[in-house]
């Protein structure tokens, strides 16, 4: 490509260029006026990338407005690199969750691994020490080739960008549902710790301060990445390979130490990756926050390649690179530090007071925009939403109670089922134990890591029902948060703040666009109820497949404060004797319940129903309960409701079994996915106080027989060796991916 | 006595390595980075595991020209202790300061999960503490653990006893016979793959690599003491 080929400002306007961009006449006229005159080829270019939905929310920050994303404990709200909440001792934690859908559907282990990646520099372009890395991930059914091949390259980047820089993989969840066939999400998210001390932002202050490009050099991988994102997928889409980034996480381990160390300078001014829409966001958001302007010689920045254009490189996603603003005179400090890590750090420009984004190339001024324009002014679209016949339909239907013949083969059934069978085959590839604070492993409610050094520890977790979101929104959004929260209680931490990653289908239709309204509805409401507030998050729409969009999926990352690991429980009953106590009422809830997709292989009716204040009441008491070392184990109930979350609290190494005592509709009590309860394990000794606290009711005990005995109106309905339903469920998914 | 724990481009155990000394085994130890001319004054040499080099080539392959090396071979002909784990391990193999070499896991997946470990000798300076036969539990964390060496190699390593500790029950990589770590013929270079360093804590998941250091420091000191 050499500069020759680019149209020139007529050509762009005349021949619609900027809509291969996917700018729209409207946004170009825009551009038109806001610069007084015609865009050229590069300036369009920063201007297109900048207004995608990726970049600048256009079309979702109606929505974000809804979101609480303030509290005490924010130190950081949405807006910069993560979001960040003190959990005291002038330490805090950082975290953010972000989407790498499109790639990940075209290039599956460079989409997942370029994910993992930029999920880290974001949280540590903050200053902070990345400690977790968790993520959400969906998939179609795993009976198709396509999906197998999505799902273990998914995995195998996730692990081979982990594993290699060193950040445990701790937690996160995955689904199968058809809904994802063509359009799988791969979620990202990262934790990290920090002093207050060391918190940097992404600004550029000072003028005359030098402006310096540190990490990978600039190649011609993910030019136009942000633009892609922001559009459905095609059977076209396979052209957008070259808009896939692709991963070095040798190079970001050094960037990281090298960065970590950087933040213990005083030259250093601000930070920022070099993420979607790589420099130029990174140059025009740096600028614009700080209110001031950037100028840089692009003919300076290292390049991969020969020929680079300017455009090319503003538009590049090549990663593992950061942008740094240092105090003038005190460049070489930098270059010193970064050449222990062998890594480039170059001066490329200047921070000015005109407030332009200013780039030279070859001794020309190449583009010359508002940085304010591309950062902060992008249109803001009111979409239009209507409420969709289906969801009309379904809120008209009684709660349908699916006939069960065999109670035994139905839990068999549903611990096989891959959305509930163990994830063991995913989590084996993940080197979850690295950095040696891993209290709580993968395959438990939430994960937790130990803070060095203190009694502390973080819980944290990701969760989205989305079929409960597909059948209502709104209800789906309140269950997700709250599930979350439970994940994080059960674990023994108390809930502090969510991250989101709102993935859906195309806004521009009105039933998807009332989808995402109506899960923000449900999200803030319940984040409002149960105080965690919202500090940062991703927005991913346009998830589709020739017209056809994923179930909403708005992904919730929460991560929550365990005052001392003494106080930390795990899912698995832990002895014979141990009495079983289930807390929460028990409704024939059947709505988009794994019971209801086995049987009708379809989804319908009304989401589980689930009261917020009720919510927050058994949240506070069941984390007392932990605190006061009353319980032994503490499962929440999720999908499979009840017989599934027993049976997960017998899969563990001491072989133990236990004995279920319940009254009424037996495939309403073994499988209903009412919500808001636990199951609870507590010794003898405790039963008073316990019950005193909880008022949980009395299920049954844990016993040393290594058999699952289930009793309903003082019936068996269900005898089956531990042993046998733990092989189903560890063997389900290594048995599809045989197929 | 006092440790010290290499640090390579793309080391990411190594501060595993230094707090299991440091906080759990209570010695001195400083990190040193893969540059350095000299390690005089350090008594025992730990190489942790990660990625050096993002394991580009072969894993350990460039990690073995780094100049440190030189002084880690000196430190282990002088019959210092020296202990690979995992990419540790790799290096030394590459550096061929141990017999053999890694293929990629029989499963071609990375692999992480807590293992059983024979320890098949008990009279090194690196598991004296543990019991004959004593069967403990390691984390694996690895992509290439699957250890081979030609026959004439394997009967010397029999022979001199020099494999330590084998996978008990089940190989998590597929190993030639079941080989978790060996050591050199002298008996003062140690490299495993399963991560002691990781096990050296109940509330991280067990303590049963403790004992490995323990016998380091044991060794050490009745020789120091015996000079004396």
């Amino acid at each position: 490509m050499s500069l020759m080929l680019e149209p020139n400002p007529e050509q762009l306007k005349s021949q619609k260029v900027y809509k291969e961009m996917g700018l729209s006449d409207e946004e170009f006229a825009m551009v038109e006026k806001i610069l007084g005159r015609l865009p050229n080829y590069t300036e369009i270019g920063l201007f297109s990338v900048m207004w995608s939905e990726h970049c600048s929310y256009k079309n979702s920050k109606p929505v974000l407005k809804k979101f609480p994303t303030t509290g005490d404990k924010v130190l950081q709200g949405p807006g910069e690199g993560a979001g960040i909440v003190d959990i005291g001792d002038e330490q805090a934690v950082v975290f953010k969750i972000e989407s790498h859908n499109h790639p990940s559907a075209i290039e599956p282990y460079q989409g997942a691994a370029t994910g993992v990646g930029g999920i880290i520099r974001d949280v540590f372009s903050m200053g902070a020490r990345p400690v977790a890395l968790l993520n959400s991930l969906r998939f179609g059914e795993l009976d198709s080739p396509r999906v197998r091949y999505l799902f273990e390259e998914v995995v195998a980047g996730i692990a081979g960008y982990g594993n290699c820089i060193g950040i445990p993989t701790v937690g996160g969840e995955i689904q199968f549902d058809a809904s994802y066939e063509g359009n799988p999400l791969v979620n990202a998210m990262c934790v990290g710790l920090i002093d207050h001390k060391d918190i940097k932002k992404g600004q550029a202050h000072g003028v005359g301060n030098t402006v310096m490009y540190v990490g990978a050099k600039t190649g011609r991988d993910g030019i136009h990445g942000a633009t892609f994102a922001s559009e459905e997928l095609t059977d076209q889409s396979e052209e957008k390979r070259p808009a896939v980034q692709v991963g070095d996480p040798f190079m970001e381990k050094l960037l990281l130490e090298a960065c970590l160390e950087l933040v213990q300078s005083d030259a250093l001014v601000g930070i920022q990756d070099m993420g979607a829409a790589g420099l130029t966001s990174s140059s025009a958001e740096m600028a614009s926050k700080a209110g001031s302007g950037i100028e840089m010689n692009l003919d300076l920045v290292p390049q991969r390649e020969a020929g680079m254009t300017g455009y090319e490189m503003m538009l590049s996603e090549s990663q593992e690179r950061m942008l740094i603003v240092v105090t003038k005179g005190r460049e070489h400090e930098i270059v010193d530090l970064f050449s222990k890590y062998d890594l480039e750090a170059v001066s490329i420009g200047h921070v000015t007071d005109d407030k332009q984004l200013r780039l030279l190339h070859k001794g020309e001024v190449i583009a010359d925009v508002p940085a304010d324009a591309l950062a902060e002014e992008a249109p803001v679209y009111h979409k239009t939403s209507i409420e969709p016949a289906y969801y009309r339909e379904f809120q008209a239907m009684n709660n349908d109670i699916p006939a069960v013949e065999n109670y035994k083969e139905t839990l068999t059934a549903l611990l096989q089922q891959p959305t509930i069978a163990s994830k063991e085959w995913v989590y084996d590839q993940y080197d979850y134990m690295v950095r040696t604070n891993t209290v709580v492993a993968p395959g438990s409610d939430a994960a937790v890591i130990r803070i060095r050094g203190t009694r502390k520890g973080l819980a944290m977790t990701t969760d989205c029902n989305s079929r409960y979101m597909y059948l209502d929104p709104e209800t789906g959004g309140k269950i997700a948060v709250a599930e979350a929260a439970r994940n994080i209680i059960c674990s023994g931490g108390e809930p502090l703040a969510i991250t989101d990653n709102l993935n859906f289908g195309n806004p521009e239709k009105p039933e998807i666009f009332w989808q995402i309204e109506k899960a923000a509805d449900g999200i803030s409401e319940a984040c409002r109820t149960l105080n965690t507030p919202v500090i940062g998050g991703n927005v991913s729409l346009y998830n589709e497949t020739n017209g056809t969009a994923i179930y909403p999926t708005p992904v919730i990352g929460m991560v929550g404060l365990v005052q001392d690991v003494d106080h930390v429980i795990t899912q698995p009953f832990k002895a014979a004797g141990d009495l079983i106590y289930l807390l929460g009422e028990t409704k024939p809830e059947f709505g988009g319940s794994e019971l209801q997709k086995l049987t009708y292989k379809k989804i319908f009716g009304k989401a589980p129903a689930l009261d917020l204040d009720t919510e927050a009441e058994y949240q506070e008491k069941v984390l007392a309960a932990i605190r006061s070392g009353l319980i032994a184990s503490a499962h929440d109930l999720a999908e499979g409701g009840l017989a599934v979350a027993v049976a997960e609290s017998l899969f563990s190494p001491k072989k133990l079994g236990a004995d279920i005592h319940l009254s009424g509709d037996a495939t309403t009590q073994l499988f209903s996915e009412s919500q808001s309860r636990y199951l609870l394990s507590v010794k003898k000794e405790h039963q008073q106080e316990f019950e005193k606290l909880t008022g949980a009711a009395l299920i049954g005990e844990v016993t040393d027989t290594h058999t699952l005995q289930v009793f309903i109106n003082n019936e068996v309905v269900l005898e089956e060796q531990t042993e046998v339903l733990e092989k189903a469920w560890k063997g389900a998914i290594p048995t599809c991916l045989l197929k | 006595m006092k440790f010290a724990v290499i640090v390579f481009p793309g080391s990411n155990c190594d501060i595993d390595m230094y707090h299991a000394v440091k906080d759990e085994l209570g010695c001195e130890v400083e990190y040193v980075w893969h540059d350095a001319g000299s390690l005089e004054g350090f008594d025992g040499i730990l190489l942790p595991g990660g990625f050096s080099y993002g394991d580009y080539l072969r894993s350990g392959a460039i990690a073995r020209f780094s100049n440190v090396m030189k002084e880690v071979v000196k430190a282990a002909e002088a019959g210092k202790p020296v202990l690979g784990v995992c990419n540790g391990f790799q290096i030394l193999l590459e550096a061929g300061l141990l017999p053999g070499a890694m293929r990629r896991n029989e499963s071609l997946k990375f692999i992480c999960r807590p293992v059983k470990l024979k320890v098949e000798n008990n009279e090194t300076m690196f598991s004296a503490v543990y019991e004959e036969n004593q069967v403990i539990t390691i984390p694996v964390a690895h992509g290439e653990g699957n250890y081979y060496c030609d026959e004439e190699t394997l009967v010397r390593l029999k022979e001199n006893n020099q494999i330590v500790f084998t996978y008990h029950e089940e190989n998590p990589n597929g190993s030639l016979e079941h080989i978790a770590g060996i050591m050199n013929e002298k008996g003062n270079v140690l490299g495993m793959m399963p991560h002691p360093e990781r096990a050296v804590d109940e509330l991280i998941g067990g303590a049963d690599g403790l004992k490995l250091f323990q016998s380091i420091v044991k060794q050490w000191r009745e020789a120091h003491v015996v000079n004396a």
